[in-house]
């Protein structure tokens, strides 16, 4: 009993968490992936353009909050991603228009990008700061939670609880339905594997007629898509504050090298490597101690590996590593 | 002459807006502005030796800022003997511990060849050691921190005169540099942007949670000044003549003498804080002109004209027989050291250290977009873009309200969207640094003033 009890405890407070985080850190590494991948620049703005997309979704359920639009048990903002998705896309591709493209052409260095990735990161702050003000928002509405530690205690007798948000498993379900589709479209469609080739080799791409701005294009598109998602999913689970939107972009791109920069699959992995690794190593093992061991074994401490504080720290450590050691990352990078 | 004319112009313009604040708002204001200027133009010269002489690019400025910051208070800061008594021996122990962790992982890979054997020595080495860390630490830690928590709570620092900080947050940040250019410094260009990014996020963490070393966000205040105080100067009778005989003809003007002796008083409260930044901005100007004449003398030797053809083209450089990696590492550690005396003197002017307001937007983008917008490979440019990119964040939101007011002029004053536009007039700074950083690096991709090299 005791054991269930512990994997309870771990389930509850380790695995579902890390579960849902590493959902958010993986739509975000996809998204920096494909953009190094097809643009071939780090961009700098992931953070921001999350944020701008979140934002536009908060409008759209304010307003369909005043107008008496829900979706019952259900958050209303997923009824608003695909309207922020749409401003979300037209966002970027007008940023593509008017300052990417231009470098693009050019052909200058992907350190060039990436200082004017810097400038955008710049603007979008400032647009949604101006616009829905820095402060932190909640904007979650419908049921709460899926399982209460209260009622999961009298399911089953034990003493641990299990909570289970539907946040929690909003952002598993869409997360999965999305990266599978994403797969699904760069492995089989016919423009999928034009974008993949475009990554690979971009002269021979150009060579077998493959038209860069039609895979520029879609690649916004999709970007357009995550970001929103990633930001809007993040969001309904802790909160929208524009200045934690724009520090995520440090995990995210530790999950995206980590997983192999340029390589979408590993980028969705490394989200996962990155928030698992973030929350065991600051979890206090103490209580799991308590149930595995006898009695006259149990610790005193509190077995932790490293204070909560150093929760970022964790990841960027990771990543020093993994560029120590495997440049490329884990699976190897620079393919799509 | 000619060819200084535009560096010139820049400057003079530069400094005419410095005095136009001055007039228009008020000298303390315009002269904090010149402090803020001086500094960041020390951090820019620092960048600026990275990205514009060699090509490297470091995103971890915020990192050295900080650790200049925690130089100033580790050697400022008078020794708290009753946290040396309780955990003093057991952080020196540490430090031992660290050290003997260091060079026996330096022993086991330099004596013993690739195999599986050496990481998992290496591996165990580091986990023995941090656990043997954690044991010895933690008890002094924690008795450290418990030593008059809500005024000191950690081991203090040398009790020596601020001003040494400012060579010792050098060394620090230099070390720093060191250690995260043997690390990082082979990987590509943007590889490198990111992880200097995330380990200067990692330094902010340290300085952030180890309380025992700089009271973390509990923050140090009341730092030693290595300039008089406006307290004791306005008790000074040689400060009371010098502001009397400044102000003779306004003065002159009053009849009355007790309303003389009132205005008077007012001169010396407004007059002592000038004074005191003037003092700063005297040892900043200094500072400045120093690492000027040198930096230009580096880029004109033998050694600035290898950095340049190493920046230019490595490979070629390389095959010329010249060290590319040691000149990398070199460099990244020198510019770094810059970088920590403009962190140590930011922490002097200001007599604090929050290690909460270090965020890599304020510390790191906003020194790139100096260093862009400046000119990079140009020193002047490069201290220009600090000045004009300092001025332009502090008078952005001035700037913004005027042009707000302006725009919407025929908008009643109750109207809701010009009070939100009006209530969010502070983050329009942002919104002006990034069209400029976009607008420069379309229209004028090498600065303001850029890199210009005379082949004599």
């Amino acid at each position: 009993m005791d054991f269930v009890n512990a994997i309870i405890l771990l389930l509850n407070y380790v695995f579902v968490p890390a579960l849902s985080y590493g959902s958010q850190l993986a739509l975000g590494a996809i998204f920096v992936t494909l953009i190094y991948g097809i643009l071939r620049f780090a961009n700098f703005a992931t953070g921001d353009m999350m944020s701008f997309g979140t934002m536009v979704a908060i409008l759209f359920t304010w307003y369909f909050q005043s107008l008496g639009i829900s979706l019952g048990v259900l958050p209303t903002a997923l009824l608003a991603i695909p309207f922020a998705i749409v401003f979300m896309i037209l966002y970027m591709l007008i940023i593509d228009k008017l300052v990417f493209s231009y470098y693009r052409i050019k052909k200058s260095p992907p350190v060039m990008l990436a200082m004017v990735s810097i400038g955008v990161m710049f603007v979008t702050q400032a647009v949604v700061r101006i616009i829905i003000g820095p402060f932190d928002r909640r904007f979650f509405d419908g049921e709460r939670f899926i399982l209460k530690a209260n009622q999961f205690k009298e399911m089953t007798g034990l003493n641990e609880g299990l909570t289970i948000k539907s946040t929690q498993v909003l952002t598993i379900v869409i997360t999965l339905i999305i990266v599978s589709i994403l797969f699904w479209f760069l492995n089989k469609t016919k423009t999928g594997k034009s974008m993949r080739a475009y990554s690979d080799n971009e002269d021979l791409a150009l060579l077998s007629g493959i038209d860069p701005k039609k895979v520029v294009m879609i690649t916004w598109m999709i970007a357009g898509i995550l970001a929103t998602i990633g930001g809007v999913l993040y969001g309904l689970d802790k909160s929208f504050k524009p200045f934690t939107y724009f520090n995520n972009m440090l995990p995210i791109f530790a999950a995206a090298i980590v997983g192999g920069i340029g390589n979408p699959f590993g980028a969705f992995l490394g989200g996962y490597v990155i928030a698992f690794s973030e929350i065991f190593l600051t979890y206090a093992y103490k209580k799991f101690f308590m149930y595995v061991l006898p009695e006259s074994m149990e610790p005193d401490s509190l077995l932790q590996l490293l204070s909560t504080d150093y929760k970022f720290a964790v990841s960027f450590s990771i990543l020093v590593i993994v560029l120590l050691f495997r440049p490329s990352g884990i699976f190897k990078g620079k393919v799509l | 002459m000619r060819q200084y004319a535009n560096v010139i112009t820049a400057y003079v313009i530069m400094i005419c807006l410095i005095i136009l604040v001055g007039i228009f708002q008020s000298w303390a204001i315009a002269l904090a502005i010149l402090n803020f200027c001086l500094i960041s133009a020390v951090m820019t010269m620092g960048a600026n030796i990275q990205w514009g002489y060699a090509g490297l690019i470091n995103f971890g400025i915020m990192g050295y800022t900080a650790l200049g910051g925690l130089a100033a208070v580790l050697i400022s800061v008078p020794p708290v003997r009753e946290a040396w008594q309780v955990g003093g021996l057991s952080m020196l122990l540490c430090l031992g511990i660290i050290v003997l962790i260091v060079f026996s992982v330096r022993y086991v890979l330099k004596n013993f060849q690739k195999s599986k054997r050496k990481n998992i020595y290496i591996t165990l080495i580091i986990i023995t050691g941090l656990i043997i860390l954690r044991i010895v630490s933690g008890p002094a830690i924690h008795s450290i921190e418990a030593v008059e928590p809500a005024k000191t709570g950690f081991l203090g620092g040398l009790g020596l005169p601020i001003i040494f900080s400012w060579i010792a947050g050098a060394f620090f940040a230099g070390g720093l540099a060191y250690v995260i250019g043997k690390i990082a410094l082979g990987l590509r260009a943007d590889y490198l942007a990111i992880a200097t990014l995330l380990i200067s996020e990692i330094v902010i963490a340290v300085i952030k949670h180890e309380d025992w070393l700089a009271r973390g966000v509990k923050n140090v205040i009341g730092l030693k000044r290595p300039v008089p105080y406006e307290v004791n100067l306005q008790s000074e009778q040689w400060f009371i003549d010098l502001v009397a005989k400044w102000n003779s003809g306004k003065l002159n003007l009053i009849s009355g003498a007790e309303e003389k002796q009132a205005a008077l008083s007012q001169f010396v409260i407004e007059g002592s804080s000038v004074f005191v930044k003037l003092c700063y901005s005297g040892l900043f100007i200094i500072v400045v002109a120093i690492l000027l004449i040198v930096t230009q003398k580096a880029l004109y030797s033998p050694w600035g004209r290898m950095m340049r053809a190493i920046r230019d083209n490595e490979e070629a450089a390389n095959a010329m027989g010249k060290n590319v990696v040691k000149q990398h590492l070199l460099i990244f550690v020198l510019g770094s050291a810059i970088v920590g005396i403009a962190g140590a003197m930011m922490v002097t002017h200001d007599g604090l250290f929050t290690p909460g307001s270090y965020r890599p937007m304020r510390y790191t983008f906003l020194i790139w977009v100096m260093v862009i917008i400046g000119g990079s490979g140009n020193n002047f440019g490069a201290i220009l873009g600090g000045f004009a990119v300092w001025f332009l964040w502090i008078e952005a939101a001035p700037i913004a309200l005027f042009l707000i007011n302006l725009f919407t002029s025929g908008l009643a004053d109750t109207n809701a969207f010009k009070l939100h536009l009006i209530n969010s007039v502070p983050y329009f700074r942002f919104l002006m640094m990034g069209m400029g950083l976009l607008l420069i690096m379309r229209y004028r991709p090498k600065g303001i003033l850029p890199e210009k090299i005379n082949i004599k």
